[in-house]
């Protein structure tokens, strides 16, 4: 357990000096999981031997964003003026971006003769 | 015995108690979205991001201090966002099947979240950090608020667009795709796991195993995905 939690803090770390060191526009977590993904396809046994840690840390990841979500509190000012904006902006963008990858996955399955479950 | 005034100028100044405040907040949050039988409008962390919100102003309390006590529950942002690797690994033999509806899923679906969320915004009078903050709302939140960080947007304020976007992402999404005839579980799980993350994914699971499963990755890989494309996007906007 330990072992894996400096695995992946280690992970994490080498992705913001990576990061940080290339200027690359990625967070640093972000090259860390890439980087995790390729250990894991590299090294057989390293994901089943990892699963308790990584699952564990994620079985809650929604109660992680919590802190920085009440931030919205301290912007309650502007958003007065601009929240209706953002909304809209959400809902509509969000019923495109849901559309536009729906059709494009049926379209490409189509095309290239991949089957799955239908609703 | 020390006055309430006394103890509560201690306790509201130490990480203990906004820290158990957050765990408490949360765990309301799960028990009514469990009460709620999984309605995605009670989001436990939307509940609990209200509840706290009022904490803080009846008692008065700075966010800055409550950040204080709460930056031991951030901090594990980072690492969860590493722990990704576990579920994008143990989904892969779904992405070798299917990956080139995937991939043009993803890249379509992605660009398509970030740019026409900028458009919409701009052309409503939204700009600076605000409308920074707007382009990574598809992506998972820990990602989200890396990406908002580097861009020069208001993490904060990217978190809570990021939890809404998940909402109206579960709320909509079965609605939608039957409005569309769009049958396929692996289109439909991709398409909210692109769109409205670990909220959405969350949503996919209830509905179909092999739709919660796509979901999944499609979140993964939009991770990724929205990291890179997200400075160009926005680029273009300003």
């Amino acid at each position: 357990m330990i072992l894996n939690l400096a695995l992946i803090l280690g992970f994490q770390l080498t992705g913001e000096v990576l990061g940080r060191a290339l200027a690359l526009p990625v967070p640093g977590p972000v090259i860390g999981m890439g980087l995790l993904l390729a250990a894991f396809l590299l090294v057989p046994g390293l994901a089943a031997r990892m699963l308790v840690t990584t699952q564990g840390l994620l079985a809650h990841l929604s109660l992680l964003f919590v802190p920085a979500g009440v931030g919205v509190i301290s912007h309650a000012e502007a958003l007065g003026q601009t929240g209706p904006a953002l909304l809209t902006a959400l809902v509509l963008s969000t019923a495109l971006a849901l559309v536009a990858g729906a059709l494009t996955f049926v379209g490409l399955a189509r095309l290239t003769g991949s089957k799955g479950t239908e609703a | 015995m020390t006055a309430l005034p006394d103890i509560w100028s201690y306790l509201s100044e130490e990480p203990l108690l906004w820290l158990t405040a957050t765990l408490v907040a949360y765990l309301i949050g799960d028990a009514a979205f469990r009460a709620s039988r999984g309605n995605p409008l009670v989001n436990p962390v939307l509940v609990a991001m209200i509840l706290l919100g009022g904490v803080l102003w009846v008692t008065q309390t700075p966010y800055q201090t409550y950040f204080e006590g709460a930056q031991f529950v951030h901090f594990m942002l980072g690492p969860a966002t590493v722990a990704l690797a576990g579920p994008l690994y143990s989904n892969l033999h779904h992405v070798r099947r299917t990956l080139l509806p995937m991939l043009g899923a993803l890249v379509v679906g992605s660009v398509v979240a970030v740019a026409s969320a900028l458009w919409i915004a701009q052309a409503l009078g939204v700009e600076g950090a605000q409308l920074a903050s707007v382009a990574p709302k598809s992506t998972t939140a820990p990602v989200a608020i890396g990406i908002s960080e580097k861009l020069g947007g208001l993490p904060t304020l990217t978190a809570a667009l990021v939890i809404l976007t998940g909402i109206i992402g579960a709320v909509i999404v079965t609605p939608l795709m039957n409005a569309l005839r769009i049958r396929d579980w692996r289109a439909r799980g991709f398409a909210v796991g692109v769109t409205a993350h670990g909220i959405g994914t969350a949503r996919a699971f209830q509905v179909n195993e092999t739709a919660g499963a796509f979901a999944g990755i499609g979140m993964g890989l939009n991770a990724l995905l929205t990291a890179l494309i997200a400075p160009y996007v926005l680029s273009l906007f300003n």
